[in-house]
């Protein structure tokens, strides 16, 4: 097991360092210049020069990286160059929003894919079979953009349950919050949800064929223990797989959403930044992005040993 | 206004009588599409920044009115010396800053100086170069000199970006604006709104809200929704123009269509070929149909423009008829100057979406006489470098937002290089001439000079499309500058 923990922790720390040259340099190498967008069109040579001074633009490019890469490890992520805020503090505030509706957007997914894909597996070809995978296929095929403004025009517009959009702030209560949230996490849990439970549907039938399910069927245990006792823990790898993509994609993946309704998020934030070209955000955000994914990965692949003790020993 | 805001109907009597049962709405949410980078309207170019804190939080010497007249700000007179170098401005009383610092000559010294120093981030820091020296005369009174006379000098300084700040709290000005206005900052949810509350000292009228909301929402759809669904009482600025059928249908709401200081026009690259020939120029301008344009972009919002010279200015001149539609002469003076059709040529298209459908619809009507763009989607910061700075362009297409910036085209190394001496001659009398009958009739010969000369292709000026719940009274209805000045801003009883 620690093998296997170190063998991981260094292919994580090669992949952190490669992406944090890979954005560094892409994002550089953008045309635009901060300073020009922030002073606009009437700007002289002069007011630039002095701004680009303040902002640290003048240095050479491996001036740039060293100090932005030894500022992030003594946790210092810089000065945004449009905000003028420290980006440390900007990123915690938007990631108040978006990993809250990343992790409600995840549990909705999971609480309705495992009853669903358990459910179609241990009734293979029944009615029950055929809807959930009808279900799960417009789920899948349905843009989760255009299904958020479908929502935004019944639940907002017309039932006014809803706000259409906003987020009102954790300061304002917690229920309040999570309301604001809902809409978005459904819909981004919608597909994530088809997803996961067609996964889950074949993982269960393939291992329901496999030899052990017979002895235990053989042993006289029933499908549904079988499938409980034998099946379901086998199938729990690619599954795994899935809800840890899901995870980065849906706390980088929201931008669409968070635009849809108006969510001040990472997604947001990084979409904003880009536009302005302020890098040091887009630097960090995406550097943090590329962090969550590869730790996210890292506790995958520590989950697959802990459900599969056969990793755990293998060398 | 009113003359836009007529909807009495039956709808809204209706409306009126159900407002009455609750009690008087006395605070506002009003959306807007783009977000402050920080709050200091004085170091930045953002026109969101003075969307919110301009007249509302901040004042300057001067302040501009609705119909984008000058008129006293923080100085309530001036007096201007024969030989129009001195000006002395006589300040008003009582007023305080927010956070209850006196607000006197010494304030507006620290402001006017901060703008021009060396290191000044002043985006437009051209505004106070012509300031020689600003003298604390007593707390009440002080004189501004300038180093030559200068006819604009009191609207400069009605600009957003010439507001008076203090020295005790402009360190943090970015996060926590302190100013003199009848509004105050309340709080910032970075992403989501601003909220403001009424300043009860303001030295002023005060003003009829008790608080206000700004809420940053920059998906046009998402901006319907929110209307839609009353999470706003006003959009400012709404920017999806084919969704204001629907508004204006509904009786909850009302559309103000009012006019901005955008001059929005096809740009041309006048020292790169084929541009360079005043012909080819010529040919653009009459194979352009406005009103396509218009219909097609903006939905048929927006007045069409001859030369570059807001149309509601009493010194317009309709100059359309020089480059009407007529794709006939485009081909022969095309054939003129010896152009082989079909001929590329290259078009940069920043976001807006007057750009970008604007753009398509200008691209076909241009195939018509044999010059086919290629169009190039850019972001702002790119166009700010390889279009406005690199002059790396055929095409583009812009709306010129500051008011009264017909002095542009005296800037031979602007980013359309027009180079025309007698222009450039013309701009520097101006600048000096303080006889509004000779301003006038300058201004006049200017419109009629560019047009003639065609430099740009001139299209249509960008209207001001608000939304806004029916009994929402004092909006302003025009944009002379940008702003959205709430301390007139009521609900109707």
């Amino acid at each position: 097991m620690l093998r296997y923990t170190l063998t991981r922790l260094l292919s994580l720390a090669i992949s952190l360092i490669v992406a944090s040259v890979v954005i560094f340099l892409a994002i550089e190498i953008l045309p635009g210049d901060p300073a020009a967008f922030m002073l606009g069109v009437n700007a002289q040579e002069d007011t630039l020069n002095a701004l680009r001074d303040q902002l640290g633009l003048n240095g050479s490019l491996w001036e740039r990286y060293a100090s932005w890469v030894g500022g992030m490890l003594s946790g210092d992520f810089g000065t945004s160059y449009t905000y003028r805020t420290p980006v440390a503090e900007m990123i915690g505030e938007r990631l108040w929003i978006s990993l809250p509706l990343a992790l409600y957007a995840l549990a909705l997914s999971t609480l309705i894919a495992f009853p669903a894909g358990i459910w179609a597996a241990s009734k293979r070809g029944s009615a029950v079979d055929v809807t959930v995978m009808g279900v799960t296929q417009l789920g899948v095929a349905i843009p989760n953009f255009w299904f958020a403004m479908l929502m935004v025009v019944v639940f907002a517009i017309n039932l006014r349950w809803f706000s259409a959009g906003g987020f009102p702030g954790w300061d304002e209560g917690f229920w309040i919050s999570i309301k604001s949230l809902t809409l978005p996490a459904i819909a981004l849990a919608l597909p994530q949800a088809s997803i996961l439970a067609r996964v889950m549907r074949s993982a269960l039938l393939d291992t329901l064929s496999e030899d052990f399910v017979r002895t235990a069927r053989a042993k006289g245990l029933s499908r549904r223990q079988a499938l409980r006792r034998h099946a379901l823990r086998n199938a729990l790898i690619p599954v795994l797989t899935i809800i840890g993509l899901q995870f980065s994609f849906l706390l980088a993946g929201g931008i669409i959403i968070e635009n849809v309704f108006y969510l001040p998020g990472l997604g947001r934030l990084i979409f904003q930044a880009i536009s302005a070209r302020d890098l040091i955000v887009v630097e960090s955000v995406v550097m943090l992005l590329v962090f969550a994914v590869v730790i996210v990965n890292f506790a995958v692949e520590i989950a697959y040993a802990l459900v599969d003790p056969r990793l755990r020993h293998r060398r | 206004m009113t003359h836009m805001l007529k909807t009495t109907s039956l709808a809204s009597v209706l409306a009126l009588t159900a407002s009455m049962a609750v009690a008087q709405q006395t605070d506002l949410t009003i959306g807007l599409q783009l977000e402050p980078p920080h709050l200091d309207p004085t170091s930045a170019a953002a026109g969101a920044i003075d969307s919110v804190l301009y007249a509302n939080v901040f004042e300057g010497l001067t302040r501009f009115g609705p119909d984008g007249s000058v008129g006293p700000g923080l100085a309530t007179s001036w007096e201007i010396s024969e030989d129009g170098l001195t000006y002395t401005f006589t300040l008003a009383e009582g007023v305080k800053f927010h956070d209850g610092t006196t607000f006197d000559a010494e304030d507006v010294k620290f402001s006017l100086d901060r703008a021009r120093a060396e290191d000044s981030a002043n985006a437009q820091k051209a505004l106070f170069a012509g300031i020689s020296e600003v003298t604390v005369v007593d707390p009440q009174t002080v004189e501004v000199t300038l180093s030559a006379p200068d006819g604009n000098f009191l609207f400069n300084l009605a600009w957003g970006d010439a507001v008076i700040v203090a020295p005790e709290s402009i360190e943090n000005i970015k996060t926590t604006p302190i100013g003199t206005g009848a509004f105050m900052f309340d709080n910032w949810v970075q992403g989501d709104r601003i909220d403001l509350v009424r300043n009860e000292e303001y030295w002023g009228a005060p003003a009829y809200l008790d608080s206000a909301t700004f809420k940053f929402i920059s998906d046009p759809t998402a901006a319907f929704a929110a209307m839609m669904a009353e999470d706003l009482d006003a959009f400012y600025a709404f920017p999806a123009p084919e969704n204001l059928p629907q508004f204006d249908a509904d009786p909850r709401f009302k559309v103000i269509v009012g006019s901005t200081e955008g001059e929005t026009i096809l740009a041309m690259n006048n020292k790169m070929p084929p541009f360079d020939d005043v012909r080819v120029r010529e040919a653009v301008a009459h194979a352009i149909n406005r009103q396509e344009i218009i219909d097609g972009a903006l939905f048929g919002y927006g007045s069409p423009i001859g030369t570059h010279f807001a149309p509601h200015h009493p010194d317009y001149v309709d100059l359309t008829d020089i480059s009407d539609y007529d794709p006939e002469k485009s081909k022969a003076l095309l054939e003129e100057a010896g152009i082989e059709t079909p001929i590329q040529v290259k078009m940069t298209l920043p976001p807006p979406s007057y750009a970008r459908r604007g753009g398509e619809i200008i691209a076909a009507q241009l195939r018509q006489v044999g010059i086919e763009p290629q169009i190039e989607n850019v972001e702002w910061a790119q166009w700010l470098e390889t279009t406005f700075r690199g002059k790396d362009y055929g095409l583009t297409i812009v709306s010129h937002t500051e008011p009264l910036d017909i002095n542009i085209y005296a800037r031979p190394d602007y980013y359309f290089q027009y180079d025309n001496p007698d222009f450039q001659a013309l701009m520097e009398k101006v600048a000096v001439e303080s006889d509004p009958e000779a301003r006038s009739e300058m201004f006049k010969t200017a419109q009629t000079t560019i047009a003639e000369d065609y430099v740009n292709a001139y299209l249509m000026q960008l209207p001001l499309l608000t939304v806004a719940k029916t009994g929402l009274m004092g909006l302003w209805p025009n944009a002379p500058t940008q702003a959205t000045d709430l301390t007139g801003v009521t609900w109707e009883e």
